[in-house]
């Protein structure tokens, strides 16, 4: 009772990324309320899940396996979530911001009455007095999120109707192994006791799914670099960071024609357009072809050497420095100040 | 082949794709007076899925509802002028303040008032949200089946709805029984534009609420042509219960709203030394750039 939930969406057999980074969110918010951590896995075929799962300090692992239940489908994930989330009474349910969760979490916030936050970009406990009610409450979910074309930021929180349900984007949070050898309970749902024939009335005709690419396009982070960065070793530094902050990396035309980068993550007039909330240019100069395909970016930051770079006209931040001293530091730093 | 009684639901909303230098006051936040407001994207392209299914077939109807202010009538008059039949306005001040739970109960309400109806089709979400929740929970209040991110409604026959939508990594075809509520996803094909012959009809559809305010006498010409009307829904039209609306039906609140200050391009130049580069990364954390 009153522990926090995840929703652990399925593909292929596996547990998604984004699943994975939410448990490790729930864990220290599980700590920080002192409660238990328990994950929701709905599909077929799960053997052994619970192995790729308890690491992350699952306490309680419920599974739903039918045939009937993968690939997805809204309604019958959905009555089996409502009955749990009924007995369970949770005070914290998590999803993946992706094409299931945004689908699935509102049909359950609907059923249950509560309230759901969308896309939330940072996760926080904290607490919330009601001048007009005359009342404080402890231990609230405040669910941070940008709005208005993320020309606002907005704490969001559910005082009174619980659970507090939120969904995330895929690397907005980090992935992190809680305890190895940590090991919690199985809880088999007997799937009919949940689900209904009505449950079943839509049906899938045909799929094709493609396996996962790079998506620089929709990345929120992106670390690139030019041919300022001198070879596809020093690239590495750049996979590095983008995988402590969760973004991608890109490159110049110059670092894709001196085969630092692949080809499909060229960034400019020639490759791809983006607009992430944060570019980290790494030894780029910056010019107009590539400036035109990242200079919506919300917020630049350029590490460069030559303070004279053309990129550092359009940048928000300007590191003078080598990108070896410098995107070390920026992983030490991020890594001792984020929580 | 049965009636097929579309009904699309589309919302007005600021234009949040293009906050352009005039949109920003002094201080940096946004003036929302300035934004202009528009017809929702991608509730064009539910609207444009509609009237597809009406090209296809005989004995379609496609009904517009919209929930806002009174000038959100101008949506209804958007949706005449492309060859939708009709328009439904959802307002009342008792909605105000209401988060996407109460919403999709006072929406679900009025498609119930408006019923009977096969297909709901509305867009994926709102540019001024962005949350993509009410689609989903009105179809969880109305008791129907959802499919959602569609990119194309391939059939409908007198039974179900045949839908291809449009996933992460790929697509599915699906056929959900009728009635189902379904939302469109961006890359649907966009809406066609106004139609003069449907301008020519429309211009003059009001609610009663715009004849009122006219300084022009249209009341005769709508007793005419009652095709001219654009209904207007209260609370107590749909029977609503005030205590599931607004802010007492809302079990989200916004506890703070912070305006993301856009700074001056004047970029701050810093060295490779620790300190240097903590308090950037400390900066980046403190505006929720950095997670």
């Amino acid at each position: 009772m009153n522990n926090v939930f995840v929703y652990c969406e399925i593909d292929e057999g596996n547990v998604v990324d984004v699943s994975l980074e939410l448990l490790t969110k729930g864990r220290k918010l599980a700590n920080e309320l002192k409660c238990q951590l328990e994950a929701v896995v709905i599909g077929d075929e799960l053997k052994n899940i619970e192995k790729e799962l308890f690491p992350y300090g699952v306490d309680t692992i419920h599974i739903a396996e039918d045939k009937r239940l993968y690939p997805f489908q809204t309604l019958p994930h959905a009555s089996i979530m409502k009955k749990l989330f009924e007995d369970e009474k949770p005070q914290i349910v998590l999803f993946g911001a992706t094409s299931i969760g945004r689908d699935i979490a509102p049909r359950i916030a609907s059923a249950m009455r509560c309230g759901l936050t969308a896309d939330c970009t940072s996760l926080v406990i904290g607490e919330h007095f009601d001048k007009k009610a005359n009342k404080e409450y402890k231990n609230l979910l405040y669910q941070i999120r940008p709005a208005f074309g993320g020309n606002i930021i907005a704490t969001i929180i559910n005082p009174e109707m619980h659970p507090q349900m939120a969904t995330v984007r895929e690397g907005v949070m980090k992935k992190e192994i809680y305890d190895a050898k940590y090991k919690g309970k199985i809880h088999k749902l007997e799937v009919d006791k949940y689900v209904n024939e009505e449950d079943f009335v839509v049906k899938i005709i045909e799929r094709h799914i493609e396996a996962k690419k790079v998506d620089i396009k929709g990345a929120q982070i992106i670390v690139a670099g030019g041919y300022g960065v001198g070879s596809a070793e020093n690239f590495k530094l750049l996979y590095d960071l983008a995988d402590v902050i969760g973004g991608e990396v890109g490159g110049s035309r110059a670092a894709v024609d001196a085969n630092f980068i692949e080809h499909e993550r060229q960034i400019g007039q020639t490759g791809v357009t983006v607009r992430p909330k944060l570019y980290i240019a790494c030894g780029i100069s910056g010019a107009v072809q590539h400036r035109a395909g990242m200079d919506q970016s919300a917020m630049i930051i350029s590490i460069n050497t030559d303070i004279k770079a053309p990129i550092n006209s359009i940048a928000d931040y300007v590191i003078e420095g080598d990108i070896s001293d410098v995107i070390p530091k920026m992983i030490k730093y991020y890594k001792k100040n984020s929580k | 082949m049965k009636n097929i009684r579309i009904i699309v639901l589309a919302k007005q909303v600021p234009d949040t794709r293009n906050v352009g230098k005039d949109a920003m006051k002094a201080d940096g936040t946004v003036n929302r007076a300035a934004l202009p407001a528009i017809f929702n994207p991608e509730d064009l392209n539910a609207l444009e899925q509609a009237l597809r299914i009406k090209d296809k077939y005989k004995n379609v109807t496609v009904t517009l509802l919209t929930m806002g202010p009174g000038r959100a009538a101008e949506i209804i008059r958007e949706g005449l002028y492309r060859g939708a039949d009709n328009g439904f306005l959802l307002t009342d001040r008792k909605f105000a303040g209401s988060d996407t739970l109460a919403t999709s109960y006072a929406i679900s309400l009025a498609i119930k008032k408006i019923a009977p109806f096969d297909i709901v089709i509305s867009g994926r979400q709102a540019i001024d949200g962005d949350t993509a929740q009410v689609g989903p929970q009105a179809a969880e209040k109305l008791g129907i089946a959802q499919v959602t991110y569609a990119e194309e409604i391939l059939e409908v026959t007198d039974k179900d709805v045949t839908i291809k939508r449009r996933l992460e990594r790929g697509i599915e075809t699906v056929k959900a029984p009728r009635p189902v509520l379904i939302t469109v996803h961006s890359s649907a094909p966009k809406c066609r534009t106004r139609n003069a012959k449907f301008i020519m009809k429309y211009k003059h559809a009001l609610t009663v609420t715009e004849m009122q305010d006219a300084t022009t006498d249209y009341e005769k010409l709508h007793q005419n042509r009652p095709y001219l009307d654009i209904e207007e829904l209260s609370v107590d039209d749909i029977k609503a219960d005030v205590n599931w609306l607004g802010l007492s039906g809302s079990p989200t609140k916004v506890k703070s709203i912070e305006n993301v200050v856009l700074q001056a391009k004047d970029a701050k130049i810093l060295t490779d030394s620790n300190n240097d580069i903590e308090e950037m990364i400390k900066e980046l954390i403190e505006n929720h750039t950095i997670g």
